[in-house]
């Protein structure tokens, strides 16, 4: 199958510094990418443009689409939800799927109403008297009752409290995803995604810094945990971080051999977020 | 354009609606109920002192015999006071309305960019045109249709009331009313539509234009340009550096950037107003044949395309 993303050369400048520098990458159909990136190291460029929203230099093209010339045909395949508060504060719950299912060619309204009835949620009910949690829900109803290929999540549970961000991603893996669909995800808790997604992006001041798969991950980088008479020895293989965890020295490797680090200590699989502070280290100095 | 895209634009001139009722349908009734409210209350402290000072209005049977004594000259002016009398509650509606689509235009496509909602409204599959036009449609035809939905109500609530109190005074209340032209009245309101969406789209395009253009006040940007300008080409003007009136500036660039969208104004501002006499056309449809009405047409047309532009392209939510 053709990939839904291809993006070559993307740059976008703002006055002084490079929101995204010569990126270059492809997304598959049936993958969950999460993009992940420090505050203004480019994630919402790299989404504004893949959606249309704003412009660039280099290639792009989204299923098909080029975001810069036929956003509105576009928008018919993709869906977006951006950080929690932007459905209007007017709006009525029955106003949102009336509207919606009358411009949206894909947009089942059955299927919408069963995702409501399993929140507190009634037809009548205003976004502004809703928490961010219940806007959430509406929003995640509204896109998951939405036949795309492609949806998009920025920052979608800022703000929200465990038991709604739980609920937000098991909702998306049980209801709505299958291998036709792509999603991509950027969040800053990357715990709560780390074990849905299958494909990792980090960016970093505008570049893509990792572009792998999920098994990769485990397969290239491995975490060792080396008593202090050994740590020399696991020094000299020059690991990307190291940090001290009960009198104990906890090193990430990148493209060592498993069978060399396991003479040093117990093995592991680093967590995406023990990865991403050490692939960003020194990002804010 | 194709049925989907006529649906798409009832659907989104509805969610106009949705969003401005309070503007669009409430602000021209609540208006009118309140004109309507002090008429009344006007009305009974008039009888009330009347009585209590001897005089009867009308004299009981007199106003009727004086009616009845005049000629033709004379009854059509009865005719234009009463047709007055129902212009003047409508023009009470007209002018909130003016209000209502000056600060709509305002914030039609700036509010969302504020609230961020931008970013709800345009990850559906609607392109930014037909949003833009959506808002046109609005403010030119939506807007001022209800308006004289409610005007001609009003207006029919306002002759039905004098006409309920002069007859207890003993005055015949169906001759009254046939001396008046409600129907023509009404008629003529509902020909002006296309006449105020024309002569209303310079104003309306400019306040569009600024509320997809500017990062934030676009009410300061939208009065303070034009005004600032006439101001330098009045002064220009008294340094007398070159010979272009700087009245005609006034009165052709900046009211029609910003004052055509109250009704009637354009119509006024050029002399068709003022001496109608009774019953006449309101606001006639040679106004068709004048040429700075299309360049207004023209200007609107423009800015508005600007604003679509800006709408596409505005970065900053």
């Amino acid at each position: 199958m053709s990939a839904v993303i291809t993006a070559s050369n993307l740059g976008k400048r703002y006055k002084s510094s490079a929101a995204l520098d010569n990126v270059s990458f492809q997304i598959q159909p049936g993958r969950i990418v999460g993009l992940i990136g420090p505050n203004g190291a480019g994630k919402t460029t790299a989404l504004k443009a893949i959606l249309g929203l704003t412009d660039f230099s280099g290639e792009l093209n989204v299923l098909g689409f080029d975001p810069r010339k036929q956003r509105d045909k576009l928008m018919g395949e993709v869906c977006f939800i951006a950080d929690v508060a932007v459905l209007p504060r007017w709006l009525k719950v029955s106003e949102a799927i009336d509207f919606v299912a009358a411009v949206h060619p894909r947009f089942d309204r059955s299927k919408c109403e069963a995702f409501l009835t399993r929140t507190k949620l009634g037809p009548n009910q205003r976004v502004r008297q809703m928490s961010k949690g219940m806007i959430v829900q509406l929003h995640l109803a509204l896109v998951m009752a939405i036949d795309a290929r492609l949806l998009i999540l920025d920052e979608p549970t800022l703000g929200l409290d465990i038991l709604y961000r739980k609920q937000f991603y098991q909702s998306l893996l049980e209801d709505y995803f299958d291998e036709d669909k792509t999603i991509i995800v950027t969040t800053h808790q990357v715990e709560e995604v780390e074990h849905i997604l299958t494909d990792l992006m980090f960016i970093r001041d505008g570049r893509i810094v990792l572009d792998t798969d999920m098994e990769a991950v485990g397969e290239r980088y491995i975490e060792v945990m080396v008593n202090a008479d050994r740590a020399d020895a696991a020094r000299a293989l020059k690991p990307l971080d190291e940090r001290q965890v009960f009198g104990k020295s906890i090193f990430l490797f990148d493209g060592v051999a498993r069978s060399t680090l396991e003479a040093l200590g117990e093995t592991r699989r680093p967590s995406v977020s023990d990865l991403f502070v050490a692939t960003m280290k020194g990002t804010y100095a | 354009m194709n049925t989907g895209s006529l649906k798409n634009m009832y659907w989104l001139v509805k969610r106009e609606f949705w969003e401005h009722r309070g503007g669009f349908l409430w602000a021209p009734i609540i208006t009118g109920g309140i004109f309507l409210l002090l008429n009344i209350m006007g009305i009974i402290t008039a009888e009330v002192f009347g009585s209590s000072h001897g005089a009867r209005i009308g004299g009981g049977s007199g106003l009727n015999l004086v009616i009845n004594d005049m000629d033709a000259g004379d009854l059509s002016k009865v005719g234009l006071a009463l047709d007055v009398a129902m212009y003047s509650a409508m023009g009470m509606v007209f002018i909130v309305m003016g209000f209502v689509v000056l600060f709509y235009c305002l914030g039609a496509l700036y509010d969302d960019r504020r609230d961020r909602s931008i970013l709800f409204w345009k990850s559906l599959p609607v392109s930014d045109l037909s949003t833009v036009l959506s808002k046109v449609l609005s403010a030119t035809l939506l807007a001022p249709a209800i308006a004289i939905i409610t005007g001609v109500l009003l207006g029919i609530a306002q002759l039905l009331l004098m006409a309920l109190v002069l007859s207890f005074h003993g005055v015949n209340v169906w001759q009254l009313l046939t001396l008046a032209h409600p129907f023509r009245i009404t008629l003529n309101m509902i020909g002006s539509l296309p006449l105020y969406a024309l002569s209303a789209l310079p104003s309306i395009g400019w306040l569009l234009f600024c509320s997809a253009w500017v990062r934030s006040k676009p009410f300061l940007w939208a009065v303070l340009l034009p005004v600032l300008a006439g101001v330098l080409m009045s002064w220009f003007g008294l340094m007398g550096l070159f010979n272009l009136g700087s009245g005609w500036f006034w009165n052709n660039v900046v009211r029609r950037l910003l004052l055509n969208v109250f009704p009637g104004v354009d119509a006024f501002a050029s002399g068709e107003i003022g001496n109608w006499s009774s019953g006449q056309t309101l606001l006639n449809y040679h106004m068709l044949m004048r040429v700075d009405l299309w360049i207004g047409v023209l200007a609107g047309a423009a800015l508005i395309a600007a604003a679509i532009w800006f709408r596409r392209w505005r970065d900053d939510s």
